[in-house]
């Protein structure tokens, strides 16, 4: 079996971040990238999944050359091979673009089983593994904490809106892991190492036979009109004390009732 | 003439779900309202779709709908798109709303915003993001725009006189490919009668200065007076105070109620991205130098223990 999972760099979500004034996209220079931290439970997820199996994994990624940074760390984790895309024409591609690149890169690659994070933590929009399903024609498998393929089906478990569902699909197909779904593994120092020497395929859109005007700002289907920082909240009133302060927070939310 | 908004119509069992409504309400501003019906329960629907101005409820009566999840929506608001002069097509962000929408963009290739309150015209929305801090005003600048819509950014409000709403079969019939992925078993969870985290207009939310699991209970003894749903900071629940799934952040979810109160939560940007939406923000902390008391539009510095069980006590007296 060969396990693909899709990584993606993104801002420290424990830090401040902004975005560009010039096109809308992300300030990169302005934060430290770390790897999606929903991720590390997909790295996790696909190397247990092939363990099991007898299989491998490829770690992927498209994004700018520093993304790289995220695939050494999967290659540490484990991973067997890991592929960049990387090209100056995806600068600014929305989530349709995306799916797009990244699917032709599984299927270059062979992959039986996708796994990706349930979303990333700076757009959170949630879409890329439905629509990596959608465009690879696999089956679909979302949002689970808990994953194993038995003869040819992966079976998983979520909660979904409070209901606790058991689910099954049959291979090839994409799933997505929650956060909490595993306990990533520490690298070792030798693992570390070793990784510094495993090579990274780059592959640019030409290599994927992707025209550069479907991707990037320019073959987006959604576009950032413009930016602002969220109003900020004005501190209101402050009361200190104690249980004497019950009758007067109980008359505040009276004025604010909701119903 | 005004050209047709589909609305995926969610339901539970035949019963419309609040975010269904609010979906039909925003789809009358820009058109015509065409409500698309899974599973089986559409005759339950109907009431509560017409009073809500739905011009045609299109009905893919199958039950297999409710046993394969999402392709079978992908489909169906595929089918009943074609062929028409669509506005929009609107989903709801919750559940699986916004895999249904990223799939049907694909299949259109059409522009597809999530988690989103609506603007002026559906082609442009409003999106938090970068840990919900920046607010960005977004266009679906190819295609037919896809929305998946934020809990409660449109208040559902019923038509005097209800649409004569035609109600049809779709016309589909679900193939193979749709009915891949099984859920072989559901388990609805025990929600102690609470309304769920990411709908509910109001939120009490509890922190690490709760303790502990039973201090915790502080928590859920204000949101059950108040008639809300119970959350918690990610150090609440990484200390295992509560379940996951209450975690509100930048990791976990994200709510936007009328009234969010919250009890021990300091305020890291990673929790105040998941609230800062909150129409009226209440915070009460013991340490007078917690950030989110900045943000609150009542500040109480106090010990959660002395304050709550007394607060909880007078709102019964009233």
């Amino acid at each position: 079996m060969h396990v693909a999972v899709c990584i993606k760099q993104v801002p420290d979500t424990w830090a401040r971040q902004s975005l560009r004034a010039d096109d809308g996209t992300l300030d990169r220079a302005a934060v430290a990238s770390v790897l999606n931290e929903l991720d590390e439970y997909a790295v996790e997820a696909a190397l247990q999944l092939a363990e099991a199996a007898g299989g491998t994994v490829t770690a992927l990624t498209m994004g700018p050359e520093s993304a790289a940074d995220v695939l050494r760390a999967a290659l540490a984790q484990g991973a067997d091979a890991a592929v960049h895309v990387c090209d100056p024409a995806l600068h600014g591609s929305d989530a349709l673009a995306t799916s797009l690149v990244l699917a032709r890169a599984l299927e270059r690659a062979g992959a039986d089983l996708v796994v990706c994070g349930a979303e990333s933590a700076d757009a959170r929009m949630g879409l890329l593994p439905a629509m990596l399903a959608e465009r690879l024609g696999y089956a679909q498998l979302t949002l689970a904490d808990a994953l194993a393929v038995r003869d040819g089906i992966v079976h998983g478990e979520r909660t979904l809106e409070g209901a606790r569902e058991t689910l099954e699909a049959p291979l090839p197909a994409v799933v997505s892991v929650v956060e909490h779904a595993n306990e990533p593994r520490n690298p070792s120092l030798k693992a570390m190492i070793a990784a510094k020497r495993k090579a990274i395929e780059t592959l640019t859109c030409a290599e994927l036979g992707i025209e550069p005007a479907r991707v990037g700002l320019a073959g987006a289907a959604t576009a950032v009109r413009d930016a602002r920082p969220r109003p900020a909240r004005q501190a209101g009133r402050r009361l200190v004390g104690g249980a004497e302060l019950a009758a007067e927070i109980a008359d505040f939310l009276a004025t604010r009732a909701t119903s | 003439m005004s050209r047709d908004v589909l609305v995926l119509a969610g339901h539970d069992a035949g019963v419309p779900r609040a975010t269904t409504l609010q979906l039909l309400t925003l789809a009358r501003r820009w058109g015509r309202p065409v409500a698309v019906h899974l599973g089986p329960g559409a005759e339950l629907a109907r009431e509560a779709v017409a009073a809500h101005g739905a011009a045609e409820l299109l009905v893919l009566d199958d039950a297999r709908a409710e046993r394969h999840p999402v392709v079978p929506a992908v489909d169906a608001l595929a089918h009943a798109a074609a062929g028409r002069e669509l506005a929009a097509v609107l989903l709801p962000a919750g559940g699986e709303g916004r895999e249904i929408a990223g799939r049907l963009a694909v299949r259109l290739d059409a522009g597809v915003l999530t988690d989103v309150t609506p603007g002026e015209r559906p082609e442009e929305a409003e999106q938090a993001v970068l840990a919900g801090g920046t607010l960005v005003r977004a266009a679906v600048v190819r295609g037919v725009p896809i929305l998946a819509l934020a809990a409660n950014a449109v208040a559902a409000e019923p038509l005097a006189a209800p649409a004569e709403t035609i109600v049809a079969p779709l016309g589909l019939e679900l193939g193979e490919a749709a009915c891949r992925t099984t859920v072989t078993a559901r388990t609805p969870a025990p929600q102690g009668g609470r309304p769920s985290l990411a709908e509910a207009r109001a939120v009490v939310a509890g922190g690490l200065g709760l303790g502990s699991a039973e201090g915790f209970a502080l928590a859920e003894r204000l949101a059950d007076r108040l008639g809300a749903a119970v959350g918690a900071s990610r150090a609440a629940a990484d200390a295992l105070y509560c379940e996951r799934a209450l975690q509100i952040g930048q990791t976990g979810k994200v709510v936007a109620p009328e009234l969010y109160v919250a009890l021990g939560i300091s305020g890291a940007i990673q929790h105040v991205a998941g609230m800062q939406g909150a129409g009226t923000i209440v915070a009460i902390n013991r340490d007078p130098e917690a950030p989110l008391l900045e943000l609150a539009d009542l500040a109480v510095v106090a010990d959660a223990f002395e304050v709550v069980p007394a607060l909880i006590e007078e709102l019964e007296r009233r």
